[in-house]
């Protein structure tokens, strides 16, 4: 009883430090790849939208971002990008994978997005003079965005989540922070639900203000 | 106001319009019949230049609507466009709905434009559903507001694209009344239309058309009193039924 006990006192509060800074670095990882992500992969959406020949091609190469684990695509980048004269720490290397892997889905939010507004409705704004842009800024994007918006929200928290895999790169954040402090005080259930309580604290605020939005909008 | 000549248009190898020839001069209510693939919807979606043509030339107001040179955009600020389905913008307001092409296409002020927006809306009779969203009205309410929308533009001359089909039974009477009330105050118009009795009472001339091609084209009195060709007879003995 008493050994267990010490291993216990291994936990301290600066611990608990520890694994904030590190939550903060999977915050800041996500927000970038999410931000940069989501506005690359509405620009491939909407080149998904307007050609087939876009849709096919880059469709396919956008569905092997989507459909080859995340783990093995990080492995793969961080071991493969050295060859071609790319020096990335794991941080680069993982905020990389992380916004190609979030613009792959973005894009086919935003594809769905555009289509759900309809030729009709375009049609209407063009008919009112409106030139490609406005049509695309003052009509597109407010009802495209209202459509596609819950899954725009999954993406996001998702990749907050599969952020957790960059920490096979050796990028200390949450997940990497908690296997550090496993190993050393061997207190695996502590230290994963309160590496889990800052995940839910990082995703929580975001579909709660999510779910206000969507409530405004539906008025 | 409006001259089409020898227009050809194709979807692919499906020849829709096969050599037009028509005049609308200013002021002139025109309506155009005929079944489901004649090529009515074409001809406007032609006009205004939402769809490329294959052969002839479409002059509105002295611009020839698909020379290479023209801007399109700005020819279609002299044209509204009512569809069947009315397309209102959800996330606007009733009175955003119209204030939106005013104030980022006129680039009119905001207050400017609300003013504009204000005015069609009392014009078709919606000013008190102004902060209104448009899924609380019914559609007939929207198609008005849809023909509030192309008005606040202020176009040389409306095109009517089925403007009653898809709404209830009910509710095609105010839209129509807000067309006819168009019509008096001088309005150049073309209407695509299923209303027989409409087109006989509002239009100066109804085009029957056929098969790509316009089968007859009179006063409307004459083109309904005493229709020449068989296929026009044939068209509105099965409608009148």
């Amino acid at each position: 009883m008493e050994s267990s006990a010490t291993y216990f006192s291994g936990f301290s509060l600066n611990d608990l430090w520890f694994l904030g800074e590190a939550a903060l670095r999977t915050l800041w990882i996500s927000f970038l790849a999410i931000s940069i992500g989501s506005l690359i992969g509405i620009f491939l959406g909407l080149a998904l939208s307007v050609s087939r020949i876009f849709s096919f091609t880059l469709g396919a190469i956008l569905d092997i971002f989507r459909s080859v684990p995340l783990i093995i695509q990080l492995v793969l980048f961080f071991n493969f990008a050295p060859i071609i004269g790319l020096r990335l720490n794991p941080f680069e290397a993982g905020l990389i994978v992380l916004t190609v892997y979030t613009s792959a889905y973005v894009a086919n939010v935003a594809r769905g997005g555009i289509e759900a507004v309809g030729i009709p409705m375009r049609q209407a704004a063009r008919s009112l003079g409106m030139n490609y842009w406005q049509d695309l800024r003052y009509v597109v994007w407010p009802i495209g965005l209202r459509a596609v918006f819950p899954a725009w929200v999954g993406v996001a928290l998702g990749v907050m989540k599969d952020s957790a895999l960059v920490s096979i790169l050796g990028y200390v954040e949450l997940l990497k922070a908690s296997q550090i402090l496993m190993t050393r005080t061997q207190e695996a259930i502590l230290i994963l639900s309160i590496a889990g309580a800052f995940y839910f604290a990082l995703s929580y605020p975001i579909s709660y203000y999510a779910t206000r939005l969507e409530q405004r909008w539906s008025k | 106001m409006i001259s089409i000549s020898n227009l050809y248009k194709s979807y692919g190898s499906l020849e829709v319009l096969k050599g037009i020839d028509l005049n609308i001069p200013k002021g002139e209510v025109l309506s155009v019949i005929g079944s489901s693939g004649s090529g009515k919807s074409t001809l406007l979606y032609c006009i205004n230049g939402l769809e490329p043509i294959q052969k002839g030339q479409i002059i509105v107001d002295d611009i020839d609507v698909h020379a290479k040179e023209t801007n399109l955009n700005s020819v279609r600020q002299n044209m509204g466009m009512v569809f069947q389905q009315w397309n209102s913008f959800p996330h606007l307001t009733v009175l955003e709905n119209v204030a939106l092409a005013p104030k980022i296409v006129s680039k009119l002020s905001k207050s400017d434009a609300l003013e504009v927006a204000e005015k069609q809306l009392l014009h078709v009779g919606l000013g008190d559903k102004l902060s209104q969203y448009p899924s609380a009205l019914s559609g007939g309410q929207q198609q008005r507001l849809a023909i509030a929308r192309a008005l606040a533009m202020e176009p040389k001359c409306m095109l009517f694209d089925e403007a009653t089909s898809a709404l209830d039974p009910e509710l095609v009477g105010e839209v129509l009344d807000t067309i006819r009330l168009l019509a008096d105050e001088g309005m150049t118009m073309i209407c695509v239309t299923h209303e027989m009795g409409f087109a006989r009472e509002v239009s100066d001339r109804v085009a029957f058309f056929h098969e790509g091609k316009i089968e007859e084209i009179n006063q409307a009195e004459k083109l309904f009193g005493s229709p020449k060709s068989k296929y026009l007879q044939k068209f509105l003995s099965k409608v009148k039924t």
